[in-house]
């Protein structure tokens, strides 16, 4: 039996991850299909002002999470047409979202800022919930996070396993040749942009319906970007994505619990830790992949790649032209 | 087919007409009167003549940041990084006047030399975590903005905290000999505004007519083919990482001896990402920087009177900013759309 | 299936690429579609099969029109085309390839595709592992995957695209073999060359394209001589080769290792004498571009020396390399020999630097690339972007940025995508600077290249190397059987 506290840490960790796989999974699949989505930041903290005000406004949690996915394709979708029907830079126009979905969330937001609104209900699942440690810590959440665990599973069986998910991996990798095989390449990518953008909307009304409850100036800050880290460090699979999710939440959390334990320990290490964090990940994917490349003989380096290696989709942010 | 000027005036301005359509229409949305929501943003930058002085304030970062941003887009790289470098700047200037006891005419160069010297080293950190760690220099800057956040205020509450007590309101006020000059009574500085402009105009011929600019180019352009013609690119992208680290590092210090005249938590206040919002709408020219610096602070200037006055969040600022520059790039996208179109049918 | 081109016309803007076009093809016919470069064959049939449009005319499929307008619109009323880099995606499995496009339930079902592709493998002799991922086949075996594909989509007409530049002779053979079933089943078969002994040993018939119209149409047995006057309106006296003092070693390389992601070259030596002309033969992919790179230090090798003169640069960073006089020209112009969206004017600057210390010269980079362009006979002006350039030009700036003093000069495919008259001309430049002492080392897939203008020749295949053979001695027969794998 493992101490009540520990459990209580991991449960935490588990809450506090569930906004980042939603954005995770919802960035990966927008990767996947060619689209770079740098607006997530933005997106996140619009997202979640916009389903904590539906939600409080309407007395609905589900007005709430459908307003704030609305809201995350939106976004999404104008990334999306910018670059294909305007052949405008993704990285650029993304960028410049961020920081106006950032300034939108706050000056929407202002009258509700710090009000107490609706909020998930704690729902534990009755027979799961009582498995020893893995139960107690996955098992007795809330619905939204429960959505996270399907999330990561129907995004990994609709790429592996699915037609759709080929046709998606194509248009990704080599849109020609999707095109060649009467694959609607355009259209395609406008529609995985859009269910990830909807995806990451729905992390941000899960920050401010869930996980951290309420509306404030620059409530989320920072998480948009370290989801975009996270698709990254995990290799644009979602279950590495989801890991990668688990281990920034585990950072998060940690910080809180383990303050009191360390006074002498300055609480900005423990704010700036997962930044920091999120840089040693991405040096470890890409310089460090590199390193094994070049440096461990071939037996090994399969098992070692598997875990820290991966390459982008090969036409990530490029356009696609048809004749 | 020849333009007329009238013409290309209402094309340059286009932007501007819906980006202030936009704001109205969420002006309207958030019930506030928008005539009187832009009438006082304008009345909060031009109202007085010490408003000037205070654009004159905002203007100095935001050109010494585009200018040195100017450099690394010239590379292809984007140097999201340039807000801690900011900071890094600001600290080390703190450290610099804090800590270092002489004259005026000692400290203030050395504080800017401190300025450029924390900007730089955190330039070679970027570059060094992009070229040898393959880390995309977006997240190094990302990281290392955080970082940096965190950083100030461990200091500012920590080792450098006023001897009263730490506060939110930063560190002790620094002594007179560590204050720059300012003009008359304004808050502008001579020294400032001096550096802000050399800045842009070593930039402009740096780019234009020295090897340097044309390597840097080619990196961007095509950095596989610019390593085969012989450029060193690992060595020039760190080295424009250097540069706008540079540049950013002294409008970091600035803002300490010339600004604050102290270390404050939020020392950079965001102008490194407005200054990659500044570049991007230059089109990455150079001559377009001044006008658009002098918008962009006037309207940085003029928000904050939307709290006092309307109760409405100074963020609408930020927004007019933003949405300019995203209907810039729509804008263009969809006239060269139709001038592809004509080009196909034709 | 019988396939009729009424009166084609495309233009490119001024290029015209067809001009009045009308071809027919019956059921069960091999047709050759002979031409130079920039003939309008490629074009021609990209417009057969949906890739791109028609300015005008007619298509006709068993008498009735079409107008296919995407190759997945082709492929449905049955033609399909077989590029010459098949489009397929690399990273995807050989099976995930061969189900991507056909239609089906949500849940990828394996057992049908595979039985499917196995059944199509065995009636073809071709030889695929299902689950390999695309990306490591050779080209041979990515063009089998993609016929397989399009037949199992039902294809009555199948169009190839110059499909035997590098691939093996016995994959060549087991090709020409599958396309002569497939006509006797009732498929018309279009092939598209430029190898004139390969159209005739496969093909009913022939269309001779030139400057986009229909020239002629010949039947077998055909007269290479009327063939060629066909291609290129006179028949082309065979370049003499010019006698040149060999003397002095150049570069000697001993017991050379070079690795990529693909392939290793283990235990390498050669050595080329100042002036002396040495091809590289053999499939691509086989390890001469890897050698190249090596030589000109652009990859590093694993083990061995790479001596010019009495140093040795193994090792070495890049710049010492371009220092000692080792330049390569690479085969992808843009991508990696000069810089798209600059112009001819600041790649001479960068290249030459023109001007004292930090500033640019401006004026004196204006007259030395004035000078170039016409000592080279580039059609472009300073200010042009390089991009703007034909092919033909480009390769052109890319021999005139060169130091005009070289010790070793390596080439990828010097002469690839060039018309007649333009390969020329470049051969014409590079023998002159081996008369000035320079070291030649070049690949081609065109045997009749690498005989004409090399001393001697090395054929790699699969990370093997031959021993240098004596170009003016071999035969093609020769060659062919070398590249092919035996005798290494």
């Amino acid at each position: 039996m493992l101490d009540p506290l520990v459990i209580a840490t991991l449960q935490s960790v588990v809450a506090s991850a569930s906004p980042l796989i939603f954005a995770g999974i919802g960035e990966t699949l927008t990767e996947r299909v060619g689209i770079v989505n740098l607006s997530l930041d933005g997106t996140i903290l619009l997202s979640a002002m916009a389903g904590f005000a539906a939600a409080y406004l309407g007395n609905s949690l589900l007005l709430g999470f459908f307003v704030a996915a609305v809201v995350g394709a939106l976004v999404a979708l104008v990334v999306a047409l910018s670059s294909i029907v305007l052949k405008q830079d993704q990285v650029a126009i993304g960028f410049v979202l961020t920081l106006l979905c950032a300034d939108l969330s706050s000056f929407i937001g202002l009258p509700y800022v710090r009000i107490p609104g609706p909020s998930v209900p704690y729902m534990p699942l009755g027979v799961l919930a009582s498995i020893p440690v893995l139960g107690e810590v996955f098992f007795r959440q809330n619905l939204v996070v429960y959505a996270s665990y399907v999330a990561v599973f129907l995004a990994w069986g609709w790429l592996s396993l699915t037609r759709p998910g080929l046709r998606l991996r194509s248009v990704g990798e080599r849109p020609e040749a999707a095109f060649a095989r009467g694959i609607a390449v355009n259209r395609l990518r406008y529609t995985y942009a859009a269910i990830g953008g909807a995806l990451v909307g729905i992390a941000g009304a899960s920050y401010s319906l869930s996980v951290k409850l309420g509306w404030s100036h620059r409530h989320t800050s920072g998480m948009g970007w370290i989801a975009l880290a996270i698709v990254i460090f995990g290799g644009w699979s979602p279950f590495r994505v989801a890991l990668g999710a688990y281990l920034f939440g585990a950072l998060k959390s940690l910080g809180s619990i383990l303050q009191p334990s360390y006074p002498n320990v300055p609480t900005q290490v423990f704010q700036a830790a997962p930044f920091a964090l999120m840089v040693v990940a991405l040096l470890v994917v890409g310089g460090g992949a590199a390193w094994v490349e070049r440096y461990v003989p071939a037996k090994l380096q399969r098992g070692i790649l598997a875990l820290i290696g991966g390459s982008p989709p090969a036409a990530l942010g490029k356009r696609f032209e048809q004749l | 087919m020849k333009r007329s000027g009238v013409t290309q005036l209402a094309l340059m301005l286009s932007p501007v007409v819906v980006t202030l359509l936009f704001a109205t229409l969420i002006l309207l949305a958030a019930g506030a009167n928008p005539l009187e929501a832009f009438g006082n943003i304008l009345a909060g930058a031009f109202g007085s003549a010490k408003k000037w002085g205070d654009i004159a304030v905002v203007m100095v970062p935001l050109a010494l940041c585009a200018a040195g941003m100017l450099v690394t887009f010239a590379a292809g790289l984007w140097n999201i990084g340039v807000e801690g470098q900011i900071v890094a700047g600001a600290l080390a200037a703190t450290w610099v006047a804090l800590g270092v006891q002489g004259p005026p005419w000692l400290i203030l160069p050395l504080t800017l030399l401190a300025g450029a010297a924390g900007g730089a080293v955190l330039g070679v950190v970027i570059g060094a975590l992009r070229t040898w760690g393959r880390v995309n220099e977006i997240f190094a800057g990302l990281g290392m903005n955080f970082v940096m956040v965190a950083l100030t205020n461990y200091l500012i509450f920590g080792p450098w905290r006023p001897p009263d007590g730490a506060t939110m309101s930063g560190t002790e006020p620094f002594p007179l000999a560590a204050r720059m000059p300012m003009i008359g009574s304004s808050r502008a500085s001579l020294v400032s505004i001096g550096l802000a402009v050399a800045a842009l105009v070593i930039v402009y011929f740096l780019l234009r007519d020295t090897h340097w600019g044309l390597r840097l180019k080619a990196i961007g352009l095509n950095s596989a083919a610019a390593a085969r013609m012989g450029i060193n690119t690992h060595r020039e992208m760190i080295v424009a990482f250097v540069v706008c680290g540079l540049m950013a590092g002294i409008a970091g210090s600035l803002q300490t001896t010339a600004v604050y005249f102290r270390l404050i938590p939020q020392v950079s206040g965001g102008y490194g990402y407005l200054s990659q919002l500044v570049v991007l709408l230059s089109g990455l020219r150079a001559v377009a920087v001044p006008l658009i610096v002098f918008f962009f602070g006037a309207v940085q200037v003029g928000s904050p009177r939307l709290e006092l006055r309307m109760q409405l969040d100074s963020s609408l600022g930020g927004i007019l900013q933003a949405s300019m520059v995203l209907f810039f790039f729509l804008i263009k996208g969809w006239r060269q759309r139709l001038a592809d179109r004509k080009e196909r049918n034709a | 299936m019988k396939i009729e081109l009424v009166n084609i016309h495309k233009r490119y803007g001024a290029v015209v690429a067809n001009e009045g076009v009308n071809l027919t093809i019956a059921a069960g016919e091999i047709r050759g579609l002979l031409g130079e470069n920039g003939a309008g064959k490629t074009t021609l049939m990209r417009i057969l099969s949906g890739y791109t449009f028609a300015d005008a005319g007619r298509i006709l499929l068993d008498g009735v029109e079409h107008h296919p307008s995407s190759p997945a619109d082709a492929i449905r009323v049955g033609v399909g085309m077989l590029h010459q880099d098949p489009m397929d995606v690399p990273q995807l499995s050989v099976l995930d390839n061969f189900g991507l496009g056909q239609s089906g339930g949500l849940y990828r079902r394996r057992r049908p595709m595979l039985a499917s592709l196995e059944h199509l493998c065995q009636r073809f002799g071709f030889k695929l592992d299902p689950e390999a991922v695309v990306g490591s086949l050779t080209v041979g075996e990515r063009q089998q995957l993609e016929l397989a594909r399009l037949l199992a989509l039902g294809a009555r007409t199948i169009i190839l695209d110059e499909p035997t530049t590098g691939i093996s002779a016995p994959q060549k053979a087991l090709l020409f073999d599958a396309l002569k079933h497939l006509a006797q089943e009732g498929l018309s078969v279009v092939f598209v060359s430029h190898k004139l002994d390969e159209v005739q040993s496969l093909c009913d018939s022939v269309t001779v394209l030139r400057k986009g119209r229909n020239v002629g149409e010949l039947e077998a047995p055909f007269d290479a001589d009327g063939l060629v006057h066909l291609m290129f309106g006179q028949q082309l006296p065979a370049g003499a080769r010019p006698v040149v003092p060999i003397d002095g070693g150049a570069l000697e390389v001993r017991q050379l290792s070079v690795r990529d992601h693909r392939l290793s070259l283990d235990g390498v030596d050669l050595h080329v004498r100042r002036g002396e002309v040495l091809g590289l033969a053999g499939l691509e992919g086989s390890g001469q571009q890897l050698l190249m790179q090596a030589i000109a230090g652009i990859v590093r090798p694993r083990a061995g020396s790479i001596l010019l003169g009495t140093e040795d640069l193994a090792g070495r960073p890049y710049g010492a390399f371009r220092d000692r006089g080792v330049a390569l020209v690479p085969a992808a112009r843009l991508e990696e020999g000069m810089i798209p969206g600059l112009s001819l004017r600041e790649h001479f600057a960068l290249c030459h630097h023109c001007g004292h210390g930090l500033v640019l010269d401006w004026p004196a980079a204006d007259s030395l690339t004035r000078e170039q362009i016409a000592a080279f006979h580039i059609v472009g002006q300073p200010l042009t972007a390089v991009d703007k350039l034909s092919g033909g030009n480009q390769q052109r700036a890319l021999l005139a940025l060169l130091p005009a003093e070289l010790t070793v000069l390596l080439l990828e495919h010097p002469t690839r995508g060039l018309d007649v008259s333009s390969a020329q001309w470049i051969w014409s430049n590079l023998l002159a600077r081996r008369e000035r002492g320079t070291a030649l080392i070049f690949t081609s897939t065109d045997l009749d290249e690498l005989l004409q203008y090399s001393d001697r020749i090395m054929v790699f295949s699969g990370g093997r190397v031959s021993a240098p053979v004596d170009a003016p001695t071999v035969t093609v027969q020769e060659l062919g059987y070398l590249i092919g794998g035996r005798g290494l």
